[in-house]
């Protein structure tokens, strides 16, 4: 009976803290975000901000999205010409890339090169006391540190994945010429015919989400590291995994959103 | 600067009490500061010191008790208000503390330029002087912290923290990891700038040496409780068994080591 009510316990208490930390993870965003809009602004640290997250992910972006784009075309041309229907393969690609691909695969990729850097910078900063200092140098941290970071990604993801939707497009239009025997004019206007604003600017919504919750899951587990070196590594690490984690949950969320009716 | 000294101590700590969890680290601290003196608190490791001092600074809010600054109980201050009390005080921290992503003179000129009380121009002169003031020359000021050594790392934080000149200044260990040659320049540093700018100090310390070198007045904190409080040159002798034993380094006495809990 007790080794019965033990492990009720146990699951009590994973849950409260698992409500806990969420409501923890509330309180910080809101307050970064009001940050965000409250003076003073550091605009050297948004704008470092955000050439470290859009300038320098540029490459790996850019190279997941231009393979993306042809294996999308390799595969349904594969799939689709068992019922001759080639010429659905130019919608399949851009639609792929730009509602889904882009943003999700983006995000990931930008969780892992940029949640990890600001979560083990961030962290450092913290136990090495330099969160303290700035406190006692008259600067709020959440406003120095993390608001303009959330701003950056919010800014920056959406512009890298216009890239990428380009990028990815055009992964599948050289597959689709070079190797499937495509013409370049019919595939390109078959690109665009069934390619709507709202396919591309959903896209960039969700961008936006990603790059936020990557951002604040960077600054949040950096912030609130502890512990020196280990600690640190386990920021890092718990930074790259709930970004992750969030964007593929986030991502059911706002299709269901934007595209059931 | 030409205020009259108000009559009383300048800082008046009455029954500060501090709980993480089930562990009392401060347990109803009395403490008064006269103006323009030095205090020095020692204690072993573990003992609450630095709790406390972030107490003072704001950084952590102890549980119970009042802390007075000029006869202002700043616990109970208005965060604007509270804000102005705390950008008087100056902090040099146990490692420096310098923010790593920023130049030495960046650094130094941080505080000045967060509350506005400098253009650019104005602070980056500012820098050069209190970097001149503590020994470095302003070359320095256009390196990176990690460029530097531990102690010209220690001279660019004892910059950073009295470049706005407050009028109260906290040294957290300031001579630890620093050889007994640079600890007395450290030390004669620290006791020449609060002198020049008439503050009121408090250092904590686990050097006998460095303590009596800066103190006028001593305090010895152990469990979380003042156990004994005198005059800085009388720490060797004081005639009190724990303040004996642990300035002697002695392993039989009054303070039992807790190895295991």
């Amino acid at each position: 009976m007790n080794r019965l009510l033990d492990l009720v316990a146990a699951v009590g208490r994973g849950a409260l803290g698992a409500c806990e930390a969420t409501g923890r993870v509330i309180l910080f965003a809101v307050l970064g975000l009001t940050h965000i809009v409250r003076p003073p602004f550091y605009g050297r640290a948004f704008l470092r901000a955000l050439v470290e997250i859009g300038f320098f992910s540029l490459p790996v972006v850019a190279l997941t999205a231009v393979f993306t784009g042809m294996v999308l075309a390799l595969q349904s041309s594969i799939g689709l010409s068992r019922f001759s229907a080639d010429s659905a393969i130019a919608s399949l690609v851009v639609l792929s890339i730009t509602r889904e691909l882009g943003p999700v695969l983006g995000g990931l990729m930008v969780a892992g090169r940029v949640g990890a850097a600001m979560a083990a910078e961030i962290g450092t900063m913290r136990v090495t006391d330099q969160i303290d200092a700035l406190t006692t140098l008259s600067t709020n941290p959440l406003k120095y540190l993390v608001a303009p970071r959330l701003l950056a990604g919010m800014v920056a993801l959406p512009l890298l994945v216009v890239v990428a939707d380009i990028l990815g497009v055009m992964g599948g239009f050289i597959i689709a010429v070079a190797k499937l025997g495509f013409n370049p004019h019919t595939y390109l206007a078959d690109t665009m015919r069934y390619l709507e604003a709202g396919d591309v600017i959903s896209g960039l919504v969700k961008a936006a989400v990603f790059g936020f919750i990557i951002t604040l899951m960077g600054c949040y587990h950096g912030y609130h590291s502890r512990g020196g070196a280990q600690g640190v590594g386990a920021a890092t690490t718990a930074a790259v995994v709930t970004a992750s984690v969030l964007i593929l949950a986030l991502d059911y969320v706002l299709t269901e959103m934007f595209f059931t009716k | 600067m030409s205020e009259s000294i108000p009559p009383g101590p300048k800082i008046r700590l009455r029954g500060v009490t501090k709980r993480f969890g089930d562990k009392l680290v401060l347990d109803g601290i009395d403490l008064d500061v006269a103006p323009r003196t030095s205090m020095v608190v020692i204690g072993g490791s573990g003992s609450g010191k630095s709790v406390l001092l972030k107490c003072i600074l704001g950084l952590i809010a102890p549980d119970s008790g009042s802390i007075e600054i000029d006869g202002q109980d700043v616990l109970r201050l208005p965060p604007r208000e509270r804000d102005a009390a705390r950008a008087r005080i100056g902090m040099l921290f146990q490692n420096g503390a310098l923010f790593d992503s920023i130049t030495v003179a960046d650094n130094v000129a941080f505080g000045l330029l967060a509350l506005k009380k400098a253009t650019r121009a104005e602070a980056r002169q500012r820098a050069e002087e209190v970097l001149a003031q503590v020994g470095l020359a302003a070359s320095v000021g256009d390196l990176s912290p990690a460029e530097l050594s531990g102690g010209m790392q220690k001279r660019v934080a004892l910059a950073r923290a009295i470049a706005a000149v407050p009028d109260i200044l906290f040294f957290d260990e300031p001579t630890t990891g620093l050889d007994p040659i640079m600890g007395a320049v450290i030390d004669g540093l620290i006791t020449e700038q609060v002198r020049r700018m008439g503050s009121t100090a408090i250092a904590i310390t686990h050097d006998m040496a460095s303590a009596r070198r800066i103190g006028d007045r001593a305090a010895m904190i152990h469990k979380g409780r003042i156990v004994w409080e005198g005059p800085a040159a009388s720490l060797m002798d004081s005639g009190n068994d724990m303040v004996d034993q642990f300035t002697h380094g002695r392993r039989e006495g009054p303070i039992q080591m807790e190895l295991r809990r």
